[in-house]
């Protein structure tokens, strides 16, 4: 009697539980993380998947239209360029720039940012005044005119692209850090751990950053959209990663003036830029209502 | 309020000393100037007028000082490629792109704000579905390629279809060449304005005095011009005025697809050229409008909104 008891509540039968578990699918934006889990796939697996060499044509084949319009052949599902190279393995490979230079440059802005963040937020005084001026001048300066000066000073490569952008992004990422901090450093257990004997990196690393994650993973979703598009800006500008590496800017400029014979070759890379940008920003939008909503105020 | 306005002016003005310290820094890492302004025919007198007059025999701070006086006189070297001032050739190029801002700052709120109240009032109705669309496109699209597609549909596929372009693709000849260039530089601002009065209407549709006088009887236009609007308007009156800076950067880019002769395009010549003596003139008066149109909103919104003054 007892036993049966305990059984209050009957596990559901399956299919009814599968149905359950699909219709809590809904509040999960799939859509735009598929097209996010394509992305960083087709970025990294590029030679794999590219049906063709993304850098040479033949000029027998240049400007073939995509499969579906008329003339178009299966070979080239996307059509080709200019230089007859395939669009689609083209768009295959752009992928893997924006994806390394939205990687490389949100790794190394986050570890900037976050370490002014903390030694703003917990040492305070003429440090933390310094570093937020700092943050105060960076945003007052518009990136992408910052960003020509470098690259017609310096020259282009993957390597400064990267520098100029990482430059673009830590100060996002220090101000909200700080700010996180100025509140833990108040609580409780950070006194307790400093009674202890704690070291300040300790209590720093161990103690407070993992208080400031969520803030961060938020942060840098919202944030990779705004890389991409300004890397697709600098390479439509011819301040990118030099060709011809198929960067998605550079690709929709090689088709600027060929609009009216070839409309594929700027559409295609822009419309994969927009998807990237799109899911991106859905993603982080969502993310933040999940982990943080108090960043909504951000935007 | 006072401590507020020697603050914000103070970094106004680091911000640009900030910015000539770069360029100068930029200018030397690039290698010999002299190099720069002089080619293979130029005589060893040129070469040592070019040494005295750009301090290069003297320690670099002294050459910084020196440049930093010629930028303060508006003198920014020869261009290259025009071969007279660079501050000459920019300011010939200054109304065209001002009146871009302009045509492109009235788009974004003559299509923004309606579109956002009524998305607001018309909450999940098919008008609040195709604002969702428009703020999307706006705020996902890399600027330059909605550009394009704009030229393509307005201009090519309408000169196949009805044996004429609707709007001129490209140039500053028409009036109506500034359609394309002001919708595409407008659209991402007309997203942002659209989705920021959506918010702050509904939040004050949702607030006890609009249910007051909802329940006095006030008619429900009333309700919705008058006492909601008002308050609904002021995160988008301060996001207006962040605006107005950073259209100078975004008319970079849309001057180049358009081939619109401002600033914008100006500047990406001179990258193309390696002009860099105009470069740095350009970059020093774009970062001249922008700080200053960012200063005067934080003024001018310091006296809108008095909790600001404080923070």
């Amino acid at each position: 009697m007892a036993a049966d008891a305990t059984l209050v509540v009957q596990p559901a039968p399956a299919p009814a539980r599968i149905a359950r578990k699909i219709w809590q699918l809904r509040r999960w934006p799939l859509i735009p993380m598929f097209f996010l889990v394509l992305f960083v796939i087709t970025g990294v697996f590029a030679p794999l998947i590219a049906p063709h060499d993304p850098e040479r044509g033949g000029l027998r084949d240049r400007n073939l239209p995509p499969v579906w319009e008329e003339g178009g052949s299966s070979e080239f599902l996307l059509g080709t360029d200019h230089l007859g190279r395939d669009m689609l393995s083209r768009v295959i490979f752009g992928a893997r720039i924006s994806l390394a230079v939205a990687g490389v440059t949100l790794g190394v802005g986050m570890v900037i940012g976050v370490a002014s963040g903390l030694i703003a937020g917990w040492y305070g005084g003429w440090l933390d005044e310094f570093l937020m001026r700092i943050v105060d001048i960076k945003l007052a300066i518009p990136t992408i005119l910052l960003a020509l000066v470098l690259v017609l000073a310096l020259g282009q490569s993957f390597l400064i692209i990267v520098a100029i952008l990482a430059i673009a992004v830590w100060p996002r990422f220090a101000r909200n850090v700080r700010g996180e901090v100025l509140q833990l450093k108040t609580m409780d257990f950070v006194a307790l751990a400093k009674v202890a004997g704690a070291s300040t990196p300790r209590i720093l690393f161990i103690h407070i950053f993992p208080g400031v994650i969520n803030t961060l993973i938020v942060l840098a979703t919202l944030e990779v959209g705004i890389v991409i598009l300004l890397e697709s800006t600098l390479s439509f500008l011819g301040a990118g990663v030099p060709p011809p590496t198929p960067a998605w800017g550079s690709m929709v400029s090689d088709g600027r003036d060929r609009l009216a014979v070839a409309w594929w070759i700027s559409t295609m890379p822009g419309l994969a830029i927009m998807l990237v940008v799109l899911s991106m920003n859905l993603f982080g939008d969502w993310l933040r209502d999940r982990l943080d909503p108090r960043l909504r105020q951000l935007n | 309020m006072q401590r507020y306005l020697v603050r914000r002016i103070l970094l106004a003005a680091v911000t640009l000393l900030a910015v000539s310290l770069i360029i100068f820094v930029m200018s030397r890492a690039a290698g010999d100037p002299r190099h720069v302004y002089l080619d293979d025919y130029s005589t060893q007198e040129d070469w040592d007028r070019l040494t005295e007059s750009l301090g290069l025999d003297k320690p670099y701070y002294q050459q910084y000082g020196i440049f930093l006086g010629s930028a303060l006189r508006g003198d920014f070297g020869q261009s290259i490629k025009e071969g007279r001032p660079s501050m000459e050739v920019i300011v010939e190029r200054i109304p065209a792109t001002m009146q871009l801002g302009l045509a492109a700052f009235v788009f974004s709120v003559v299509v923004g704000v309606p579109l956002g109240i009524l998305s607001a009032v018309k909450r999940g109705s098919f008008l609040d579905m195709s604002g969702k669309v428009v703020a999307l496109v706006g705020q996902s699209a890399p600027v330059f390629w909605l550009g394009l597609m704009l030229v393509f549909l307005f201009s090519v596929r309408w000169n196949d279809w009805f044996g004429d372009s609707l709007v001129p693709p490209y140039g500053r000849q028409e009036i109506s060449s500034i359609v394309l260039p002001a919708v595409t530089l407008g659209w991402f601002y007309a997203a942002a304005n659209l989705r920021l009065l959506r918010s702050a209407m509904l939040n004050v549709l949702d607030s006890e005095y609009v249910k007051l006088a909802r329940a006095k009887g006030v008619s429900n236009n009333i309700v919705i011009w008058k006492h909601s609007l008002r308050n609904a308007l002021i995160p988008v009156l301060t996001f207006a005025g962040i605006t107005l800076g950073s259209l100078v950067t975004g008319s970079l880019v849309v001057e180049t697809v358009f081939a619109w002769p401002g600033l914008g395009q100006l500047a990406i010549q001179a990258l193309a050229g390696n002009d860099y003596p105009l470069l740095q003139a350009v970059v020093i008066v774009f970062t001249l409008m922008y700080v200053t149109a960012a200063l005067l909103v934080d003024i001018m919104y310091a006296y809108i909104d008095p909790r600001i003054r404080y923070a």
